[in-house]
């Protein structure tokens, strides 16, 4: 038993996808001129006030469905005071003692082993604005673009206990999320973001440890590796007997190590309020119904359905669920052709290799599910061998023809025929007698050279099966002339 | 509850008000009569009652997901102090 147990709890931010600001009516597009996106209650301009951007309360109680929380039927928006230059009222509305969701929770698979992660809640706030820090003069510039941009953030329990874990939880709740299609997942560009917070304690012992917090995990990567480091920065810390201090810590990718950022300011020091400019936000029972019936099939449904339906192990279920387009499209060529570990298999090698070689992702995949179903079709019915196939999958994807248009046009239907296949063996043995003579002294691995033959003379056409057996046979005993009338 | 001095300067720190040692003794003791004054709501029995977070009894109040026009660029310039190059220029935070 390990000496020292880590305990992790994280806090997500997910900005959705709604089109205007969650307050205000103001674009909440990615990528435009600074300060372009923006109006009097993102501004923070006085008189104005701010009114819930209906989509995100109803995005938000998606994922709270989805992650099986409770919806609350009173949630209240609240001020989250702190002073900073992208923060323009001096105040964050958010959620404070009346989150919209509690109580939830999703299972996560870690070394084939399933384990529950309780989420504590999920609420509604707003993004703030971006700064730039430039090195050459002594000012730092205020874009407000994102300021007002609807997030939810997660609350996990502290129930991680490993990086790995940490990392898995993350991953399935990009999955829900983009599921659902109420975020894009994007970690890079920041439209999901994730804080962890991370403390030590003796094997077996119930208190915490002292928590630190580690800001700003912008990648799947990022998240496993600072635990790491500092899963064994505070166990070297007890190791010693020196003090943990509680404080916030932020990732140096470069340096492979965390760097302390400020000491912890306390929850109090945010002076939360509700907010008076927003009226209490009431979900009935109807709404919260309706948003239920309306949930797509989430992706531990797709898994377990892929299991059950298709006979798929863990290791495909998996990647074919990865993402819902994935998931569809496999679902949509194994209802055209029901050959569904065939399919898996092309899709997760062939499909996927050539993708990632491109730079592509699914949603830009140039080979139609219907296509990939008439090629594995024609692997099937022994049109065309796997080898051949992988010829016609390379000119689908490139041209994005069907695979039997491609199978004509160049000629590239298997030769089945055993008196043709005969023929050319009869031809070979009669050409190469030293080789022979070898094979019939028991050298039997010499059956490859006669293959590797056969399909040279037939261009990789010819059926590998029926080659084998027919070559053993014409090569076991001295070769008479073929003459099928005679059999 | 005693309000302290220090209570005083961590507050100033968080509103980031700028105090000095001299002015702090006079803060404290009128601060710490303001929240007397209020603190006489505590004395108002408050058993069974839902806090009340707005005041106007209403609820839900929504807007549809549309974008509207944004402010342009010099009006949103025109309010402050220091903006160049489209962004709001600030004395340099990190």
């Amino acid at each position: 038993m390990e000496k020292y147990e880590a305990v992790i709890g994280l806090e997500v931010h997910a900005q959705l996808l709604t089109d205007s600001k969650i307050f205000a009516t103001s674009s909440t597009a990615a990528g435009k001129e600074p300060n372009t996106l923006t109006d009097p209650v993102t501004l923070g301009l006085p008189g104005c006030l701010p009114v819930l951007n209906k989509r995100a309360v109803d995005f938000a109680i998606k994922l709270g469905l989805a992650t099986n929380c409770e919806i609350q039927r009173v949630s209240v928006f609240a001020r989250k005071h702190y002073f900073y230059p992208d923060l323009p009222k001096g105040y964050q509305i958010s959620q404070y003692d009346k989150p919209l969701c509690t109580r939830g929770g999703i299972d996560i698979r870690v070394g084939g082993q399933k384990k529950h992660i309780g989420i504590t809640r999920i609420h509604l706030e707003e993004d703030a604005g971006k700064n730039i820090h430039s090195d050459a003069a002594a000012v730092s510039l205020v874009d407000l673009n994102r300021a007002g941009v609807p997030l939810v953030e997660i609350v996990s329990e502290p129930d991680m206990r490993t990086a790995q874990e940490a990392g898995a939880y993350m991953r399935q709740l990009r999955q829900i999320l983009r599921y659902l299609g109420i975020c894009d997942g994007n970690m890079e560009e920041g439209s999901l973001r994730c804080d962890a917070n991370v403390s030590v304690r003796p094997a077996g012992e119930a208190k915490l440890g002292t928590k630190v917090e580690i800001k700003n995990l912008n990648s799947f990567r990022f998240v496993e590796k600072a635990l790491d480091y500092e899963i064994s920065r505070q166990t070297a810390l007890l190791d010693q007997a020196k003090e943990i201090v509680q404080e916030t810590r932020l990732w140096d990718d470069q340096k492979g190590a965390t760097r302390s950022m400020r000491s912890k300011e306390y929850a109090e020091d945010y002076r939360y309020f509700p907010d008076p400019d927003l009226l209490p936000l009431v979900v009935g029972h109807d709404w919260v119904e309706k948003t239920r019936e309306g949930l797509p099939e989430l992706p531990h449904q797709v898994f377990l359905r892929f299991k059950q339906m298709y006979g798929l192990d863990d290791y495909y279920a998996e990647l074919l669920t990865e993402e819902k387009i994935t998931a569809h499209y496999y679902d949509q060529a194994v209802a055209i052709h029901h050959s569904p570990a065939s399919i898996a298999n092309w899709i997760t090698t062939e499909l996927f290799g050539r993708l990632n070689k491109e730079g592509l992702d699914m949603s830009r995949c140039p080979v139609s599910p219907e296509n990939l179903a008439a090629l594995v079709t024609l692997i099937d019915e022994d049109v065309i061998s796997g080898k051949i196939a992988k010829t016609v999958f390379d000119e689908m994807f490139q041209t994005g023809a069907s695979p039997k248009a491609i199978v004509e046009a160049r000629k590239l239907k298997q030769i089945s025929d055993p008196a043709v296949i005969i023929e050319l063996i009869d031809e070979i043995i009669k050409n190469n007698p030293k080789q022979v003579e070898e094979y019939r002294q028991g050298k039997t691995k010499m059956l490859g050279f006669f293959v590797g033959q056969v399909m040279k003379e037939t261009e990789g056409k010819a059926n590998p099966a029926l080659v084998n057996s027919l070559l053993e046979e014409r090569l076991k005993g001295p070769v008479a002339k073929y003459s099928p009338c005679c059999e | 509850m005693a309000l302290t001095e220090d209570d005083v300067r961590h507050v100033a720190k968080l509103s980031a008000l700028e105090c000095s040692d001299e002015e702090i003794p006079a803060l404290r003791a009128t601060l710490a009569e303001i929240l007397d004054y209020v603190h006489r709501l505590a004395s108002v029995n408050t058993e069974g009652i839902e806090p009340t977070s707005h005041v106007h009894g209403v609820v839900n109040a929504f807007r549809d997901d549309i974008i509207k026009d944004s402010l342009p660029l010099e009006e949103v310039a025109g309010n402050a102090p220091d903006f160049a190059a489209g962004s709001f220029r600030v004395p340099r935070i990190i």
